[in-house]
């Protein structure tokens, strides 16, 4: 075997400042559930609260994920690739990059000098440092997605005529696609926010900023849900004692969601004034296209499943569901995962479709829905690799399944908690991001109870969370001597093997190409409309 | 290359589903024009109160020569310009908003008068609300630390309530 402990160290950086993040950001969330409730007078604060909030978003949407996703994906390259990681210097040049933009970010986050959230839309202005600092966040996952196209495609050169594996093939797919995404915001922050909060120009379009993050706002959520996609196609499989139903669905699957997640985003600004209809309609379409593998992927999983519950000697329509390993943690996150999916994605219906999304646009729906699919289906897998990975990384035995099993549990049952009051509070007309009820309306009335709901929903994932980083914490400082373990990364092998397999669905660069045209034609007028309109700029704004 | 049977099968329904829901949002879009603000309309929100739209007499419930009732209204920190309106109930009228200073959004909640208020822009939204009621129209996007309290009132009032109110209110004008 390779001697992998450099991949092993980037891995464990990276997924240790990730979880880092996470706790941190758990713990601002429950303060923030018990604010909002306003049961405890003492606490309210909208100047604390907003910065709360603004750190929450930050810590969770982006610093989880990118470093969670940069650690999975060195490993995943190496370890499938089975050659060393291209380039490690560089490797950890991104990792200090991203982390040093990470602190120069918290700096003003922390101090109140950035709280415009996690989508800092002008033209309220934040303190140039945090905008330096998301740069900086984002620079150095660029070195990350470099490294995975240099090491798909030295694989492919070294190995003609050979399929990437499956875990490889997807996590290049989603290095793509996070070149793509981030471009948009990064045109924003670069050309717009950076130069504006230095003073080195006065005015800002907030038309054409809200355009170029909503480029990035839509297909920035698949690349945090991609890793949680992997583990069901490379992982789930084999864990459940089965076999992957079928590995060529699985990348038409990947690259679908890669291209169509794309040129999507205005779903994000159905509600707003400038953008034209058409464009609207045109994005709406795509946003049910890129729905579809999601479907394939619930079909391909779940058959998957049903293959090793049979094996297991499951009989039945649903007997094979009982006989399923319940106690892997493998298997009972990607259960409780999908059980999330299939909640979440009949709200996830309702925001796409234009009528229903006036009732429900920017009321308390919205964090409800998301913290059911960010928070619940995808972050539940990173738990579930995280337990996986673990003990290779570590070289140590996981310091226990139990735990583990509760931990999952109790995150999934916090999360139905903390969820459900959310998304009927949103119906009942609560708008999001309100750090009191202050509206003197007998509306509000029936709003309470909900609010309390959710602070022992909140207070449920919490525990869940500090647990979480317990066992991994136990794991690593366990004395167990290091040497003596090899344990190593099973990957799911499909029920039939993949042979002659066609160029386009092991290469990207026709993908890469389609995406182009897709992108021009959804979003080169729109943004071009702002430099040939009469538009008015606005000027810098506090909060 | 092998797709199974069933798993071909599955992605016809899936494509299925999609295309109903997207022939949904067509036939909503094109034949009963049911279409989120969508104006693509600048303006100076600098300057409002020298555009003549906007100006303060403007704001609020007007009736124009075509008896469409069209309300105007100036979102900015911290509440909606007028503070307090009446508009008919089963009626179908046109609201123009615009920002005076931030980002803002506003939602009348149980209803589907919704729409950002994006400093630059007017958004315009045509509703009608079918049920008398006194309704708050919140700002649902954060627009600084005063964002809780940004609200105003809106009253829907029975259609001869309304005229009645109007009728007295010109009078009121014209008395002074
Ligand atoms: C202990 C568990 C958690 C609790 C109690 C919690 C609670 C909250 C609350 C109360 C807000 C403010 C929403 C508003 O003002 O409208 C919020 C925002 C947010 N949460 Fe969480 N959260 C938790 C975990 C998570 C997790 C695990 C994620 C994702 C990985 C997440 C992602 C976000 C994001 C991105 C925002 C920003 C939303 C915005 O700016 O509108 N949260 N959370
Ligand atoms: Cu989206
Ligand atoms: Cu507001």
């Amino acid at each position: 075997m390779m001697n992998d402990s450099v991949e092993r160290k980037l891995a464990l950086s990276h997924m240790s400042v990730a979880f880092a993040a996470f706790i941190v950001a758990c713990i601002l969330g429950e303060y923030q559930v018990l604010e909002r409730s306003g049961i405890f007078p003492a606490l309210e604060s909208p100047a604390v609260y907003f910065a709360s909030v603004s750190t929450h978003g930050v810590l969770m949407a982006y610093v989880l994920t990118t470093f969670f996703i940069m650690g999975f994906g060195y490993y995943t390259a190496s370890s499938t690739l089975k050659i060393p990681v291209w380039n490690p210097l560089l490797a950890w040049a991104g990792f200090w990059i991203a982390l040093t933009g990470v602190v120069l970010a918290a700096i003003p986050l922390l101090s109140g000098l950035a709280s415009v959230l996690y989508t800092f839309y002008p033209p309220v202005q934040a303190d140039p440092m945090f905008y330096i600092g998301a740069t900086l966040l984002v620079v150095g996952s660029w070195v990350w997605c470099g490294i995975m196209l240099v090491m798909f495609y030295q694989w492919k050169k070294d190995n003609p005529g050979q399929n990437v594996p499956l875990a490889m093939f997807a996590t290049t797919a989603n290095a793509l696609l996070w070149l793509w995404t981030s471009a948009g915001v990064a045109l924003e922050v670069v050309f717009l926010l950076i130069p504006w909060s230095l003073g080195w120009i006065d005015t800002i379009d907030p038309g054409l900023a809200r355009t170029l993050f909503a480029w990035t706002l839509h297909p920035i959520v698949y690349f945090w849900l991609i890793p949680a996609y992997i583990a069901f196609y490379v992982f789930v499989p084999k864990q459940a004692g089965s076999f992957l139903f079928s590995e060529e669905a699985a990348r038409a699957a990947f690259l679908v969601l890669v291209v169509f997640s794309l040129p999507i985003g205005f779903h994000h600004l159905y509600m707003d004034p400038e953008q034209a209809s058409g464009w609207k309609l045109l994005h709406g379409i795509g946003t049910f296209i890129v729905t579809l593998p999601t479907f394939v992927t619930g079909f391909t999983v779940i058959a998957s499943l049903e293959i090793g519950g049979r094996l297991r000697g499951g009989q039945g329509l649903f007997g094979w569901i009982g006989s399923l390993p319940w106690t892997n943690s493998m298997v009972l996150a990607v259960i409780l995962s999908l059980l999330m999916l299939i909640f979440g994605g009949f709200g996830g219906i309702v925001n796409a479709s234009y009528a229903m999304n006036a009732m429900v646009h920017n009321t308390a729906w919205v964090p409800g829905h998301f913290h059911l699919i960010f928070a619940g289906t995808t972050i539940i897998m990173y738990f579930a690799i995280a337990y996986y990975l673990w003990p290779v990384l570590t070289k140590k035995p996981l310091y226990s399944n139990n735990w583990a099993l509760v931990q999952l549990w109790t995150w999934f049952i916090g999360i139905c908690i903390l969820t459900t009051p959310w998304h009927v509070l949103g119906l009942l007309g609560q708008p999001r991001r309100i750090s009191s009820v202050a509206y003197n309306n007998l509306l509000t009335l029936s709003w309470q109870p909900y609010e309390l709901a959710m602070i022992f929903g909140g207070l449920i994932m919490l525990g869940s969370a500090v647990l979480f980083i317990y066992i991994l914490a136990k794991t690593w400082m366990s004395d167990v001597s290091e040497t003596e373990n090899d344990y190593v990364l099973e990957y799911a092998e499909p029920l039939h093997p993949v042979k002659n397999l066609p160029e386009y669905l092991n290469d990207f660069s026709l993908w890469n190409k389609t995406i182009a045209v897709l992108m021009a034609i959804s979003f080169g007028i729109p943004i071009l409309q702002f430099f040939f309109m009469d538009t008015f700029d606005s000027s810098a704004w506090g909060y | 290359m092998h797709i199974d049977p069933l798993e071909k099968q599955w992605v016809q329904i899936a494509l299925g589903i999609c295309a109903f829901f997207i022939g949904i949002i067509m036939l909503d879009a094109l034949f009963h024009n049911i279409n989120a603000p969508s104006n693509v309309e600048t303006i100076d929100s600098a300057r409002l109160h020298l555009s003549e739209e906007f100006a303060e007499q403007n704001l609020g419930v007007q009736v124009d020569g075509e008896g469409q009732v069209v309300v105007r209204m100036i979102a900015g920190r911290y509440s909606f310009l007028p503070k307090e309106i009446s508009v008919p109930a089963e009626t179908k009228m046109t609201f123009r908003w615009v920002s005076s200073d931030v980002l803002h959004g506003v939602h009348i909640p149980m209803t589907n008068m919704s729409t950002m208020v994006v400093p630059g822009y007017v958004a315009q939204v045509e509703t009608s609300f079918p049920k008398p009621g006194e309704y708050p129209a919140l700002c649902n996007e954060y627009c600084g630390l005063g964002h809780d309290h940004m609200w105003s009132k809106i009253n829907v009032l029975e259609k001869d309530e309304w005229q009645q109110l109007q009728l007295s209110m010109n009078g009121a004008d014209n008395d002074e």
